[in-house]
């Protein structure tokens, strides 16, 4: 998958997590931006990401998630 | 690799992929879902982001909601971990089950302190049902012991504070379902674990041992979990990440599975598990099309994979059929044609007289289904349908949304589990009286040809030989009549629940008059069918229960009843009986009882509950002529003494 395809399919389980219509996403958006991101939804977004990449995240990469930019790197080198 | 049956509700439709935009569509200008529709929505298998969105939906206009044909119902959750990702998905998994719920969950770890105390948060929510889900990590049973006495103390601890906090509930007159501790995944000693009483295995199962216990003593329901975490796995179930990260007790994957057991129970304790399981006949009970193929032509029976798994629904619909649920037939076929493999072909599990209702015919299958329920006077909302054409679920679906219409895959070895895993049956509590239902409804058709051939009802009746029992409460009665009291919608006047201990507390109550009436006829034994509770008011006796099953409906078993009530209460000194309705959804077909058994409208202010009471002076009332023949402990004598 390109960062592209990995973006926008990152868009659709963002959406679909924080039940937001239409997020206007950027590498640098944080959950600053978005009232509904919070610790909670944080978890159920991160679950669905893992389910629908069928990847694993560590604790460290967890904890390292800032913005959505670090999300997408994250799962672009897993999928290598 | 993921159980795909089980663990993505492979029984529902898969949710489509526009499911938030249905949603917005639903709540589009602020306007209310109605009932039907968040069943249709809850009706596709969601996954734990999409029942956050659901139950969004409905918590935005949660004041402004009509329960319609959902009974609504207060739930107390006492767990230990996260509670934040169970509450919303039992909601909404629960509207898949009619069943529309408002929870309460006490603070982090205040579960126990909460149940204790009459004046805590707890009480005062005053829930229906209280949930019950500690994990043994909390109990600390995670810890092996080398020394078996302290396994013991940690097992005893454990299942001492389960009994205290069951107890404490049910005291405060809960129903409380009680979950059992999902036995850990990862070994100890390894295959020795099962022999050493210190490993956390070995006390998980000492404890599960004692809940089973504790559910038995306080009349509590068992929620298995440790059977769920096996039938998925309980290494996918356990998800050592994401407890050490959030305490979340179990994968969050799972979630809309858990959510789904917890609903199907309480849509159990409502009564709105299913009752009959219409079946389709050519390649779902047997492979082929008997039509074309021929009685040597169908594959069905031993010796070929797919006539075992054919043999295995047929199978499976005996084994529901064994615990009281009815079979029919509905199939797109020649009636001589589909009956054939019943009365001929030696490897059929299923016979002629299994089926309560059997249509063979070329017309529109909702039709059909529709005319199954009227048969056996049940509704629609308690059928399944089980078919393996896409084409037909789809139609039934569209046609009869109330209809539960399982999804089955191409491979038929999948249907008899998936059939089986769909919870559509689940019930809470077995009676003798279940055991003989399935026959009672195949009497029941019996009847209705009886009629049709006799014409006139009274000698119909009459010529029903009916005999009908009539005694107070007692131990041997209490689970059918719990049963009854918290299954029976239609034919119930006031729609009062009581637990199987509130049962057993009227039984010794001097004010209480208690009724269980059983009815025989010619064609068989219908079981216990009413139940009634009269309260002594000085000289009052006041309708508190009276609800009758409605298979035996125009049979004149009230005025039975009525006449039994009205002796015991001459007897007792009383001078009125007190009438009250409570109307509901769905018990319109009591109405007007009361008057039609020569009850008057009570003068004066009525209660603002919307309850009507109706008086009958009883020294002006006169026991009619009855086609029953009148036994047991409350039988009224013809003429009653005044």
């Amino acid at each position: 998958m390109t960062r592209d395809e990995i973006f926008a399919r990152f868009s659709e389980v963002f959406s679909d997590a924080m039940d937001i219509d239409d997020p206007e996403l950027s590498d640098s958006t944080t959950a600053d931006d978005f009232y509904e991101w919070d610790s909670l939804s944080h978890v159920r977004l991160v679950v669905a990401l893992e389910r629908s990449f069928g990847i694993k995240f560590s604790n460290s990469e967890i904890e390292s998630f800032k913005r959505v930019g670090d999300l997408i790197d994250a799962i672009t080198a897993k999928l290598g | 690799m993921a159980d795909i049956l089980s663990e993505t509700l492979g029984w529902l439709l898969p949710a489509p992929h526009d499911f938030r935009a249905q949603l917005k569509a639903v709540a589009a200008d602020g306007s209310v879902p109605d009932a039907a529709t968040l069943m249709h929505l809850s009706s596709f298998a969601l996954d734990i982001d999409r029942l956050t969105q659901l139950d969004r939906l409905v918590a935005r206009s949660r004041d402004r909601l009509a329960a319609g044909r959902l009974s609504p119902l207060r739930l107390a959750i006492l767990a230990d971990g996260t509670t934040d990702y169970v509450a919303p998905a039992i909601r909404a998994s629960a509207l898949r089950h009619g069943i529309l719920v408002d929870t309460y969950v006490p603070a982090y770890g205040q579960g126990l302190a909460e149940a204790m105390n009459p004046d805590s948060d707890l009480a005062r929510f005053a829930p229906d049902v209280a949930l019950v889900a500690f994990d043994h990590r909390l109990f600390g049973l995670d810890r092996a012991q080398m020394d078996p006495a302290l396994a013991a103390a940690a097992v005893t601890a454990a299942i001492d504070s389960i009994r205290t906090i069951v107890a404490a509930l049910a005291r405060n007159r809960m129903t409380v379902i009680v979950q059992t501790l999902p036995v850990p995944a990862d070994p100890w000693c390894g295959h020795l674990d099962r022999m050493q009483p210190g490993s956390p295995a070995a006390q998980v199962i000492a404890v599960n041992a004692g809940v089973v216990q504790i559910v038995a003593d306080h009349g509590a329901i068992l929620l298995d979990a440790d059977a769920l975490a096996a039938s998925v796995g309980r290494s996918r179930w356990f998800d050592a990440a994401w407890w050490h990260r959030a305490k979340v007790p179990f994968a969050l994957d799972l979630m809309p599975l858990y959510a789904d057991h917890v609903g199907r129970i309480l849509g159990a304790l409502r009564g709105k598990a299913r009752k009959c399981l219409v079946l389709d006949l050519d390649n779902t009970l047997w492979g082929g099309v008997i039509g074309d193929d021929g009685l040597d032509g169908i594959r069905i029976g031993q010796g070929s994979g797919d006539g075992e798994a054919y043999l295995a629904v047929q199978a499976a619909a005996l084994s529901l059929k064994a615990r009281g649920v009815v079979l029919a037939v509905v199939s797109k076929n020649e009636e001589d044609a589909a009956r054939l493999p019943f009365r001929q072909h030696p490897d059929m599990l299923l016979r002629e007289d299994d089926i309560a209702v059997f249509i063979a015919n070329w017309n529109d299958k909702a039709t059909n289904i529709a005319h199954v329920a009227r048969t056996l006077n049940i509704g629609t909302d308690a059928l399944v349908f089980l078919d393996d054409n896409p084409a037909e679920r789809t139609r039934v679906r569209q046609m009869l949304p109330e209809v539960a219409v399982p999804e089955l895959p191409e491979d038929p070895g999948s249907y008899a589990p998936l059939l089986m895993r769909s919870g559509l049956f689940e019930t809470v509590g077995l009676s003798e009286d279940d055991a003989k239902r399935a026959e009672q409804y195949r009497q029941n058709a019996s009847r209705t040809q009886a009629l049709e051939q006799l014409g006139d009802y009274d000698a119909y009746l009459s010529s029903l030989d009916m005999v009908c029992d009539l005694a107070p409460f007692d131990a041997v009665g209490r689970t059918r009549i719990a049963q009854l009291v918290n299954k029976s919608n239609q034919f119930n006047v006031t729609t009062r629940r009581y637990t199987e201990a509130d049962i057993a507390a009227l039984e010794a109550d001097p004010a209480c008059f208690t009724l269980q009436v059983r009815l025989t006829d010619r064609f068989g034994d219908n079981g216990m069918i009413s139940v009634v509770i009269f309260r002594a008011e000085g000289h009052d006796w006041v309708c508190d229960t009276w609800l009758m099953s409605c298979r035996v409906l125009k049979r004149r078993v009230e005025e039975a009843v009525l006449a039994a009530v009205a002796q015991a209460a001459r007897k007792a000194g009383a001078t009125r009986l007190v009438g009250v309705y409570i109307p509901s959804e769905k018990n319109r077909m009591v109405a007007d009882l009361f008057p039609r058994l020569g009850f008057t409208a009570q003068e004066g202010p009525q209660d603002d509950s919307g309850a009507r009471r109706w008086v009958l002076e009883l020294p002006s009332y006169a026991m009619p002529d009855l086609p029953l023949h009148l036994t047991g402990a409350q039988a009224p004598a013809a003429r009653i003494p005044a």
